[in-house]
This record gives C-alpha cells, structure tokens and sequence, in this order.
C-alpha cells in the first residue's frame, strides 16, 4: 500500500513552524531566567516532534539537524549541562536556521548549506562531541558476518503475567513460522487444576525448532518486546555448511541498499526544485466554531423548510405566521455570517510572538537594557488584517528601541530605572481593536521635529501646529531626526509605509508623547475588512453607502450658516468650526441630483486625517451592515470609491472613499 | 429531506461509521500523539487498510475516550504536554477494560530506558520514528491481525 506522504507535508510544516516559535520563546524565557523545569521540557518536546515528523515525512537533513539540538537540550533537561547566554544564543540561532531550512522545504526555495554547518558546528562545539550520526553502517555491516546456522532451538516459556501487557504468545509463534519451518510442542505440565486455574495467567511453554535461512538478530526482533515477561533461550542447532559462501552473498547485499539507499536523496532533491509553488495558505480553526456554524446551518435549513412548507399553502391567515419565520430566517442568517466571520479571527499573538525575540536581539546590539510587556494577545482580530499589520508594528516597536528607550547610563541620569519597558496592548474599543506601542524612553521633542518640518520645507516657518500636527509630520516621507543613521531604524523610511499600510486596512495611527517620560503610539484598526457598517445615502438616482466609523454626525444644512470662500470653495460652519463642502453630486457627475440647494438635502459630517468635512447628499436612507465586493476585480478602480455592495433589492450600491474624496476635492 | 439529513448529520456527529463499525466488524483503534501531522498520517495509513480510528492529542484526552468506547489497539506517543504516553499507558493499563488490550508506544526514543519505562507501565510493544506506513500496517497488522 502506498500512501502519498505528501498529504500531510502542509500539517506538518505548520506545526513544525508553531514548534519553532514555541522553542524561540522558550528560550527567551530561559534566557530572562524565568523559567522553570516545564519551560525545558516544553522546548524539548516541540525539538522531539520535529525531529520525530521530519524523518517521517522525508527531511532528513532538517532530522539530522533536529537531532543534535534534542541532544542538546536532553542533556540539559536531565541537569547533566548548564545553558548558558552562549548556549541560549547559538539555539536561537539554530532555531533560525530550522526556519530557513523548513521554509525551503515548504515554498520550495534553496537551503542555505553553509548556514546549516555553521550552526551544526556549533551545536556540535558545545556538546564537545565528535561522533556523527551518520555512524551506524559499520555496525550493519557487522551484523550480517555473524553465524548463520541452518536450524534454532527455541525455548519460550512466558511468565505467568505475559497477557497482561497486551501480549499474545500465538502472535509470536505464527510470526515465527511466517520465517521458516516451525516445528515444536508446548509443555502443559505447569497448567494448574481447573478449580484454581486463573484465565488471566500463562502456564504454558513452548519448545520448537526453527529451520530456514534466519539469523539470531531475526528472532531476537520477535521476542523484542517480550524479553522481560519470558525466559528465552535461543541455540544454533548445526552450522551453516556454506556459511562463508553466504555471508560474503550478504555483504555484497549489504552495498547494493547502500547505494540504493543513496539514490532517493538526489530524487528529493530534483522533487524539492519542482514544488516551487507554495502552498495554500491555511486557518487553523477551534472545533467550537465549526461546531457553531453547523449548529447555526442545521438551524437554518429548519427555517427554510418550515418556510417552504408555508408558501406551498398559503392563505393570508398564516401571515402572521410567514413574518414569524421572516424574522427568525433573519436572526439566523445574522447569526450565521457571524459564525464566519469569527472563523477568519485569529489572536493578535500571531504577530506579538515575534516581538521579544526582535527586542532582546535590537536591546544587544544597541547595548541598551529593555524589557518587553505584552497584554491582550488573545484579542481576536481578523486574518488579512493580522498579516498586514506585522510589518507596521515591528517598524514601530524597533522605532521605540532605536529613538525611545535611552542608553542605560542616560536614564539612570534621568532618575529613571536602568531597564526601560516597551507595551504592547491590544484591545477592544468600540468596533475597533486598539493596539498601543508605549515606551518609556525619552519621548518626543515638539520643537525638534518642528524646525525638522520647517527646514524641510513640509511646515511654513512660524505657524501654528497641534501637537497631533507636529506628531503626524513623523509620518511624512522622508522625515528623520535622528542625528546618525543606524541600521536599526532612522532612515526616514518607513514611517510613512507605517502610516500608508495602517490607512490601507482601514485604521488610524495616533501618536502621544511627554517630553522625558515616553510615547505612546495607537494603532485603531477596524475588526474585519470584509463586512462594513454603513449608511446608505442617495444621490439623485443612485445609491452610496458611507462607512459608519467615518461618520462624526448629519445634519441639515440652514442657509445662514453657509459661506463661500474665494478659492477654497463652500463651506458649512458648524458651531465653531468651518468645513469644508464635498458635493457627491459635482465629483461624480450626477445630473438629476435632487437637492440643488444646499438648505434641500442634507450634510453627512465625516472625519479623515483628523479633519472634519461635510459630504452633501440627497437624503438619507439607513444604517445596516454591507458584504464589501472588490470594484477593482469586478470592473476597474474608481477614484473615491472603495467598493460596492449588492443591497437587499438586488441593486449596486458604492462604497465611498471618503479619504480617497477628500483628495478628490483638493 | 435536507431537514433531516442535517439533523442526522448533527446528531451523530456526522460519523456514520461509528455507526456501522458493529456491522462490519472492524477493528477500533485509538491513536494519540500531539503533534497533528503524525496523527493523520497513522489514522489516514489505519483507515486505509479498513480499520476504525480515533485521534486524541495527549494521554488525557486519550483517556477520557478510553472510557467511551472499547479499542482494540492502542497506539500512544511518548513525549506530549498535559499528560504523556508512559502516564497515559500506566492509567490505561490499570482501566479493567484495557487489561488484555494491545497498546504500542511510537516514538523516537530508542533507547533502553524509555522503552523499559514504557514497558514497565504497561505497553506492548514500540513502534521507533521515524516509520513508514508500509512498516506501520506491519506492525499492527502482527498485533491485531
């Protein structure tokens, strides 16, 4: 029976991957000298399991490499070696170069030879051992000179507790015969009186006689796991007349699986070039939730049969009864889409678990003492997202290192604790999930980046910024202020990327600082990208919706309160403030828009960039929850529109931009 | 109809063979590793050559379903969280039911002391990683025919 090992080759990876990180935290943790002896055990287990799936599955090189580690890490779970800060560095980086290795297996790209042998070296230095495990084939070799009688005496008299263990001496003998030609006869003398015979005892023994072509190692395997339950005695009946004839007949047999043992590793190597394509991604999903959706499923098909069986024979008495089961076919199907969405929710671990290795490596090089503090990582929070917010993140937690956290002497100067602290929280607010980057370091210096911004010209000499102004000009491109350029943070790229990345899933960054104390970094991200609330609006003919986290208020617009300003179009004032004007009508070109004044429609007041405009509509309609479809697969994209949805009449609505509107207008 | 096929689905869990593993006489085996992929491996190979399996992820989980149904094989790793196999093999030894029971470990452990502790526990015999399917069948196949 052949089985495709391959099947399984995704699981694999993906545990594996999950393995490495539970080793690299592991160490971490061994490193700040709090862990205890699970912390061992735990690192031990998950290098056990890839060492374990590895050779199962046919890497072997990532098994050799697997099994100096567990070797390693063995001893030092049995107390015989002390894991130094050295010994800590070179597993982490061993852990590294498991990473690259399985990342290759797994996408298909090259290992990196000389990485491997460097770390394998080093494993190898500490063990200070220089047996390879690649030894073994001389001992084969060895085994197959051995005598090859013609005939065995075996005598197998199992101990009275042998079933006890799962045994069963019929097992062995027909295993046995399967060898040769099996001939003997079982002693019943110690069979006990049928009063005091115990079934769960064994009396009996056996005596037989092994004829064929089989060596002592041969039988020793069948009777391997019996040895401690029975007495055995195996003795070579007669000599082999052509002993020598066979051994030599053996060894040549022996050269042959050599090399033929040595062929499938240049196949794999060719498979490995072929597989370039990665795998499909995959979500490891809770059995609860799965168990929910069926549940909800079962609970929808009930309705709609219920339903079906209602319109069949319809008379306007039952209608009571037909709302009846409207309503519950529409709390089911809310039910249901939250069941799914909730599948695509992964913890924001995730992406938090890369971060105390990145700080103890960053706080290193830099010669600066940090600790990391990290809450809510099991805040739940959609798939793409989560994958999209790595890169920002890790920008922002090296920036808090590089530009935050002051050098050990500074801060003891400062009357701070030589150990600066980074935050990582993550949490709900609202409809949003909120993760917050918070040091301690020295903070952000206003006047600083503000000449910054004058001499480069983003801020006019001697106006009049927000603090929330001046902070977001470290979001411009090509803004830095640090003084050297280091090849940790500060070349100025980036921030930018963070600021654009964080705005293309839908968030908002903020940024809040005390001169000397530290900073904190907000991070406000919507929970899932492929539902929106929204408000729908119409404008003449046409439908739009509004996302609802945009919308600060609606109002209806009086005449007075209107102004023109020369150059920079309309404007609505607002209690104290002015806002601008966008007419959905005028940017998109809409003919048979209803209200032509602006007293006759209504003022849908949206915030974006920290500004407030007012966007001029027909009327409005209400707020419900939209499925968003990609206009830019679906036809091409459009300036000012995100998306679109199909609305409960069947009809197309758009999803507006309001950012993407803003810069419209300009 | 769909009502109740979904309502048949839901209550059997949707494992109907459980339901027919009586007609057919197949034999039940419980095999418990925690790491997924060797555990769909040995229940994909098992179930390909027209046994009944259970998956379970560590010796507690293992356990617990020891006391649901009766298995005729029990195949355990050794080294995994909450409880391990040498644990899990001890207190399934000790169950009346598992008295006779066949139960194999399945590790990379070859060395002596883990495989005399485990028999020492209880266990039958061992299966050393890394294997094939081809040597898996072997084994049970010798075990439980």
């Amino acid at each position: 029976m052949s089985i495709d090992m391959e099947q399984f080759h995704q699981v694999f990876f993906e545990e594996s991957f999950e393995g490495l990180d539970i080793m690299e935290t592991g160490l971490l943790n061994l490193d700040n000298g709090e862990a205890d002896d699970e912390e061992i055990n735990t690192i031990f287990r998950a290098a056990h399991s890839i060492k374990g799936g590895s050779g199962t599955f046919g890497f072997q090189s990532i098994a050799d490499f697997t099994h100096i580690m567990e070797t390693l890490l063995d001893e030092v779970r049995d107390g015989i070696r002390e894991l130094t800060h050295d010994g800590i560095n070179v597993l982490l980086k061993s852990v590294d170069c498991l990473r690259m290795m399985m990342t290759a297996e797994s996408d298909g790209g090259d290992i990196d030879d000389s990485e491997v042998k460097t770390n394998f070296d080093a494993l190898q230095n500490i063990l200070g051992s220089s047996d390879s495990p690649s030894d073994n084939s001389t001992a084969e070799v060895a085994d197959t000179t051995s005598d090859v009688p013609s005939a065995w005496k075996i005598s197998f008299s199992p101990h009275k507790n042998f079933m006890q263990f799962g045994n069963d001496p019929a097992r062995i003998i027909k295993e046995l015969a399967t060898m040769g030609q099996l001939t003997g006869h079982v002693d019943t003398k110690n069979v006990p009186d049928f009063v005091d015979l115990n079934p769960e005892n064994m009396f009996l023994s056996w005596d037989m006689e092994l004829k064929g072509n089989v060596t002592k190692e041969q039988i020793d395997d069948v009777f391997s796991w019996v040895e401690d339950e029975s007495d055995i005695s195996i003795t070579a009946l007669s000599k082999n007349k052509e002993k020598t004839q066979n051994t030599a007949k053996k060894s040549q047999d022996t050269k042959i699986k050599a090399a033929a043992s040595q062929a499938p590793v240049k196949s794999a190597a060719a498979d490995k070039k072929e597989k370039s394509a990665p795998a499909n991604s995959s979500i490891r999903v809770g059995i609860n939730k799965i168990d929910d959706l069926i549940n909800m499923v079962g609970e929808l098909v009930i309705t709609q049969s219920m339903l079906s069986m209602l319109g069949e024979d319809f008379n306007m008495t039952r209608l009571e009864k037909l709302q009846e089961g409207l309503i519950q076919l529409d709390r089911h199907t809310r039910e249901l889409q939250e069941s799914v969405m909730q599948i695509r929710m992964v913890p924001i671990s995730f992406t938090f678990s890369r971060f105390p290795r990145m700080v103890r490596d960053l706080s290193e090089k830099l010669d600066k003492k940090i600790q990391l503090v990290m809450h809510g990582e099991n805040t739940e929070l959609d798939k793409t997202v989560i994958e999209k917010i790595g890169d920002p993140l890790v920008h922002l937690v090296r920036n808090s290192i590089d530009h935050g956290i002051e050098m050990p002497e500074d801060r003891i100067a400062a009357g701070k604790p030589e150990t600066g602290t980074i935050q990582l929280n993550a949490f709900h607010r609202g409809g949003n999930i909120v993760i917050e980057i918070t040091d301690d370091g020295k903070g952000i210096d206003k006047d600083v980046i503000y000449n910054k911004g004058v001499e480069k010209g983003l801020v006019e000499a001697g106006s009049k910024l927000s603090d929330q102004q001046i902070y977001d000009l470290l979001f411009n491109p090509g803004f830095s202020t640090a003084t050297e350029i280091t090849d940790v943070s500060g070349r100025g790229v980036g921030m930018d990327v963070v600021k654009k990345n964080i705005m293309s899933l839908g968030g908002a960054i903020e940024t809040h600082s005390v001169k000397g104390q530290g900073s904190i970094f907000s991070i406000r991200l919507p929970l899932t990208l492929a539902i929106l609330d929204g408000q729908s609006v119409t404008v003449g003919a046409d439908n739009y919706i509004i996302p609802l986290v945009s919308i600060v208020e609606s109002v209806q617009p009086k005449k007075e309160q209107l102004n023109m300003v020369a150059g920079k179009g309309e404007t609505y004032k607002l209690r104290d403030e002015y806002l601008p004007i966008l007419r959905i009508c005028d940017l998109f070109n809409i003919p048979d828009a209803k209200a032509d004044k602006l007293e006759d429609g209504l003022l849908v007041v949206v915030e974006a960039d920290g500004k407030h405009f007012g966007v001029f509509v027909d009327d409005l309609l209400g707020q419900q929850q939209v499925v968003i479809k990609s206009l830019e697969s679906n036809y091409k994209r459009i300036e000012g529109i995100s998306g679109a949805t199909i609305l409960g009449d069947g009809s197309v609505a758009l999803i507006l931009d309001v950012p993407g509107l803003i810069r419209m207008s300009d | 109809m769909n009502r109740f096929f979904i309502s048949f689905l839901y209550k059997t869990g949707g494992l109907f063979t459980r339901e027919m593993n009586g007609v057919l006489n197949m034999a039940l085996i419980l095999t418990v590793d925690d790491s997924a992929s060797m555990r769909q491996m040995v229940a994909f190979t098992l179930k390909g050559a027209g046994y009944d399996v259970v998956e379970a992820e560590d010796g507690q989980k293992a356990l617990a379903a020891s006391k649901t149904k009766k298995f005729d094989l029990v195949i355990t790793d050794v080294n995994m969280p909450v409880m391990d196999g040498i644990t899990f093999i001890r207190h399934l030894r000790a169950e009346a039911n598992y008295k006779f029971t066949p139960i194999l470990m399945l590790t990379t452990e070859s060395s002596a002391d883990k495989k005399s502790e485990g028999k020492s526990a209880g266990a039958t015999g061992w299966i050393v990683k890394p294997f094939n399917p081809d040597q898996l069948l072997a084994v049970v196949k010798k075990v439980i025919g």
